[in-house]
């Protein structure tokens, strides 16, 4: 009579079972709940914390996957699976603030988000009510401005670097883009400060000089952007136009720019993304103000972020309809930020020419 | 039968009008960005020195110190808050980075990557508000329990501050905030490393773990410290996060938790920049001018640091 032993299976010997650091996971996190249930109806810790629990739990979890995976893998395989844990930890921790942030600016902001809040300015307006329509028009405008000084000459330095570019200038230019990429946005609000108090006089305070600021911010990121997208056009497309006895001039403007023209509206729009909240330098030349202001060369300005962070810092006689106020803002800016960086993305998307077969 | 053969005409091509126009016009353009650059530079020391020169007792705003004595707090703050957000920002970039590069499913990794550019996308100044409204109320509870506990490590001894607005709040709203650029530039050289290498040490039977130590890290040493200081100059030059969630005053210490904290040069003019006049202007443009220096210097470190290993970090 054959007696049947199970073979064992050599690629699953001495190795921990599939499901089993899920396993461990929820132990842990068991564990360390019941615990803290024992401590909460002891009287020892004040009320039983979720996000204690879970925290406690995961430390509990590492430190159990490496024993368990010492006494079955070994030490290699411990270290292994030690390391996949701190790794899944970080990235969570990483998402935390992220979600957080979200919620918090949905779930406060939702308060104020009403038809006074984007048709109101705040001229007048003491205590709760007013809206934010001087700061959004403000925002608007200097940003729009900003982006008529900054596309052009972003547009032609890149088309320099790339097309015509060979020697040192080049390469002073393409380091100093870079430098200029890392310029505190503050920096750049005292720069356009200081040029236009030089013209009007100390104290300006003005659109104009704010969008200024803007594009010494919005510049380097337009530069970039339009480079890469340029140096991606294929060679071949210039050498035929050139064969053709097209100029050079002429190549650039009908051949190459058309071709990238979907990647350089992306490129222009994630600028204009991440200018349009830049508070710092439309703090200090813009001003604050709360009346409506169409004018660029006319005296203070209000713009979103600007308008955040005054509701935030100088709350008047009702705080809670400042706080209020902040969140309606922040949200409104967040939503903004988010259509353009998601239109520009599916615009890249959609319209990027299809290079190859 | 052959004399000197006589040199082939030069053949020189048309110059065209329009192709001289054009290229004046992407010269000038270049140009301009010197031009601007140079004007920062130029302006900022102009409207800066009387700052500097400024006599104590002139301006309000530097009372009876001067400007190395009024600046000297902020510039230690500055590097304080940077120093702490990117000991918490690095060991967490390089982990999400690796995380998205070589243990995440591969159609997962980029939907992972879009993510945590979100974070990217948010403006500062909503960080900022997130951070004095939600974040300091959070955080109160663990700095009364540090101190209480911890209060042996130097940086936690002292008194828990009632409102959880400290630097080490700040640098945490400062960290969440370069994570996205470090993680990034990190998940860039992660994923430039040369395939050949990864297989060789799993085909040698080493651990994920292993290879990653083995074949990624070392490739991507050059990419993770020009992250680092990318990151740091990101941190340096905040003004917003900063402004709203600290309670500053004028202090050099090292004391993480309670409510007199070192202000940042940033966040100083932020918010005095709206009330100053006449020499107190100067002087904050000094301020900005030692920033900016700062920052200069190190954004260039970092760019040599990535441009002397391009060909071998990976990392543009």
């Amino acid at each position: 009579m054959a007696v049947t032993t199970a073979t064992p299976n050599a690629l699953t010997n001495g190795r921990l079972p599939r499901l089993a650091p899920w396993a461990i996971l929820l132990g842990s996190w068991a564990v360390v709940a019941v615990v803290m249930g024992l401590f909460t109806l002891a009287g020892t810790v004040g009320e039983f914390s979720l996000v204690g629990t879970i925290f406690f739990g995961t430390i509990l979890y590492g430190v159990a996957i490496y024993v368990v995976s010492l006494s079955v893998e070994g030490r290699r395989q411990a270290v292994d699976r030690l390391v996949t844990a701190l790794v899944l930890t970080a990235f969570i921790i990483a998402l935390l603030p992220l979600v957080s942030l979200l919620t918090t600016v949905v779930a406060n902001g939702t308060a104020r988000f009403d038809l006074d809040f984007f048709t109101m300015s705040q001229r007048n307006v003491v205590g709760a009510g007013g809206g934010a329509l001087h700061a959004i028009v403000g925002t608007l405008l200097m940003t729009g401005v900003a982006t008529l000084i900054s596309v052009p000459i972003g547009l032609m330095t890149a088309v320099y670097l790339v097309e015509y570019g060979r020697g040192a200038l080049a390469r002073a230019i393409t380091f100093l883009v870079d430098v200029m990429t890392g310029i505190p946005s503050i920096v750049a609000g005292l720069f356009a400060y200081a040029m236009f108090a030089l013209i009007f006089g100390p104290g300006v305070r003005m659109g104009f000089a704010g969008a200024v600021a803007l594009s010494v911010l919005m510049i380097p990121v337009v530069v970039r952007a339009c480079e890469e997208l340029l140096k991606l056009v294929p060679n071949e497309l210039r050498e035929a136009s050139y064969a053709l006895g097209v100029p050079k001039w002429l190549t650039i403007t009908k051949v190459v720019l058309p071709t990238s023209i979907a990647g350089i509206t992306t490129g222009v729009m994630l600028a204009i993304s991440r200018v349009i909240g830049e508070t710092a330098p439309l703090l200090l030349v813009a001003g604050f103000t709360q009346s409506m202001n169409y004018d660029p060369f006319d005296g203070r300005m209000q713009s979103l972020p600007v308008f955040v962070f005054t509701s935030y810092a100088n709350q008047g006689t009702d705080g809670a309809a400042y706080i209020e106020r902040a969140w309606a803002g922040a949200l409104t800016l967040i939503v903004i930020v988010m259509v353009l960086n998601l239109a520009a993305r599916l615009i890249a998307r959609i319209f990027a020419p299809k290079l190859g077969r | 039968m052959t004399g000197a053969a006589l040199p082939a005409p030069r053949i020189t091509a048309k110059q065209r009008p329009g192709d001289r126009i054009f290229s004046s016009a992407a010269v000038l353009a270049g140009s301009l960005i010197l031009v601007t650059l140079a004007a920062v530079t130029i302006f900022l020391i102009a409207q800066g020195i009387p700052g500097i020169l400024a006599e104590p007792g002139e301006t309000t705003i530097l009372r009876d110190r001067d400007f190395w004595s009024y600046v000297g707090p902020l510039a230690f703050g500055t590097l304080w808050a940077a120093a702490l957000a990117l000991v918490m920002a690095t060991p967490l970039s390089v982990g999400i980075a690796l995380f998205i590069s070589h243990f995440a499913p591969r159609r997962l990794a980029q939907v992972l990557g879009y993510v945590i550019d979100l974070l990217a996308a948010v403006p500062s100044v909503v960080f900022g508000l997130w951070g004095g409204l939600v974040l300091a109320p959070l955080v109160r509870p663990m700095y009364a329990w540090l101190t209480e506990n911890a209060g042996w490590i130097p940086i936690f001894n002292g008194q828990a501050s009632a409102t959880g607005r400290t630097i080490l709040t700040a640098a945490i709203v400062l960290a969440v905030m370069i994570l996205p650029i470090m993680t990034a530039i990190n998940r860039e050289v992660f994923l430039q490393t040369p395939r050949l290498h990864e297989e060789a040490a799993l085909a040698l039977g080493s651990t994920r773990w292993e290879m990653i130590r083995m074949a990624v890290l070392p490739f991507g040493r050059a990419g993770m410290v020009s992250a680092a200081m990318l990151g740091l100059g990101r941190a340096l030059g905040e003004t917003m996060a900063v402004a709203m969630v600290l309670s500053p005053s004028t202090v050099v210490s090292f004391f993480v938790l309670g409510s007199t904290n070192p202000n940042t040069i940033a966040a100083n003019i932020a918010l005095s920049f709206p009330e100053a006049y006449g020499a107190g202007v100067n002087v904050l443009i000094a301020t900005g001018l030692v920033l900016f220096v700062v920052t200069f210097v190190v954004n260039a470190l970092a760019r040599y640091v990535v441009n002397r290993r391009r060909e071998f970090s990976g990392a543009n």
